[in-house]
């Protein structure tokens, strides 16, 4: 390397580029949009049976807010697509949120979390809307003592996470593991994918061929889960400067995280500030310019594709084709005491 | 002709013996390659071939940069300053890593 000629690089650059043409034809696969079989899990947090029955207890239990009101499923309710149907999240004594609830249906499959993505793992994420005051509003010192009062959470968490307690981290870990658990279930697309034709109508058929192509949605909206992690600003002209707050990065000003399609019928409000009420307004606002397309910092994704009203309609038509059948799950009544 | 051959082969022994250039192209929200070794003073040239807008920034303790808003078709060239690992990321696509080992 240490004599690497401008010649020889330009030479590997040419090769680089003889690869990239053969890989090609793998793009075309359309195995990309169905769900890979395994949900990720870091090393030191593997998904057990034990682990996601004390991380569902925890989710639904109220008594991880400081006046015992609100629980994770407050706002990522599952009978309201993991969200909460409201424009901005409600926590303890009614205090609203700066955001939209999202949805945590396939999360586990995210590098980053929250609309900002300033978590970097589940577990990072998990422990944040305990202590926001507008959320559950709970010390986490005080979290570990009250949990550590009650006698059925000691033994769920000893078989849990043997020998490590009640703590911050295996708080964290357990409920991570319950969320890793939520993911899309088949939904018609995914029988059209896999060859029957007759599971989604032609109409939604020509959603999708808009989707992929006039609209370019997937330029953002990529892959099984419908979201390829991406920051952007899709100019809504609100004052939420999104990731720009983690750091002063010019690509970060207004950018928030591109949202799964996933269950998509469900999660209404859309956008991280929840002033789209419908599919349609959402489909115009990203694939016709936004709303105001001088905003500073405005994506270059987010330009006027003309898209008739017919087609955008064609479009939410395939939308509705993302919808799974519901999860199986049985949410606790009864909570360990 | 003598004359233009002679500053051909000088201007190449110029370039093998202070700075090489890397050729990273990006290509469906990825790197490639993913995994550069320089030297100080080599240039890394980042090529958009993709339809769409990326970045590359660099939070590394050694070498810190930020491209800003790289459109697509644009060669965006950025000079290694100093020796150490410096970790790549597009700022809009965070999937999309690349590590560049700098060498004296
Ligand atoms: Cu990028």
């Amino acid at each position: 390397m240490k004599y690497f000629s401008r010649f020889g690089t330009i030479l590997t650059g040419g090769v680089v580029a003889a690869i990239l043409t053969t890989s090609a034809v793998a793009k075309e696969d359309m195995n990309k949009w169905l769900r890979p079989e395994n949900v990720p899990a870091p090393k030191d947090n593997q998904i057990t049976p034990e682990r996601i029955t004390l991380g569902k207890f925890l989710y639904f239990d109220t008594r991880l807010s400081r006046d015992n009101t609100v629980s994770c499923a407050t706002c990522h309710n599952p009978e309201l697509g993991w969200s909460d149907g409201q424009p901005k999240a409600i926590g303890i004594e009614g205090r609203q949120g700066p955001r939209n609830s999202p949805t945590i249906i396939n999360t586990a499959y995210q590098r980053h979390q929250f609309w900002d993505g300033r978590a970097k793992s589940l577990e990072e994420q998990a422990l944040g809307p305990i202590q926001a005051d507008v959320e559950m509003d709970m010390d986490l010192d005080e979290l570990v003592k009250r949990l550590n009062g009650i006698k059925g959470y000691k033994e769920l968490f000893e078989k849990a996470y043997p020998g490590e307690g009640i703590t911050k981290d295996t708080i964290a870990k357990a409920i991570a593991t319950f969320e890793r658990t939520v993911v899309s279930t088949e939904a018609p697309f995914d029988r059209y994918i896999k060859g029957d034709e007759n599971a989604i109508s032609e109409n939604a058929k020509k959603g999708f061929a808009l989707f992929t192509g006039k609209g370019k949605c997937n330029n953002c909206h990529d892959g099984f889960n419908f979201t390829d992690g991406s920051f952007h600003n899709l100019g809504l002209g609100d004052s939420d400067i999104g990731r720009y707050k983690l750091k002063k990065r010019a690509s970060w000003f207004h950018a928030f995280k591109t949202p799964t399609l996933r269950d998509v019928t469900k999660t209404a409000p859309y956008f991280h500030d929840g002033s789209i009420k419908t599919l349609e307004e959402a489909t115009a606002v990203c694939g016709n310019g936004g709303r105001f397309p001088n905003s500073k910092n405005l994506s270059p994704l987010i330009e006027d594709r003309g898209l008739t009203q017919e087609e955008i309609r064609l479009i939410v038509d395939f939308l509705a084709t993302l919808e799974g059948e519901p999860m199986k799950l049985e949410i606790p009544t009864k909570f360990p005491q | 002709m003598k004359k233009i051959i002679f500053i051909l082969a000088a201007s190449i022994l110029a370039t093998v013996s202070y700075s090489a250039d890397h050729i990273v192209v990006q290509k469906d929200k990825t790197f490639h390659p993913n995994y550069i070794k320089a030297k100080v003073g080599d240039r890394i040239i980042f090529k958009n071939d993709d339809g769409f807008a990326h970045n590359a920034f660099s939070d590394s303790e050694s070498d810190e940069f930020d491209i800003g808003m790289q459109k697509p078709g644009q060669d965006v060239v950025v000079v290694m300053k100093n020796p150490g690992k410096v970790e790549v990321e597009c700022a809009i696509h965070p999937n999309m890593h690349l590590t560049i080992d700098v060498q004296k």
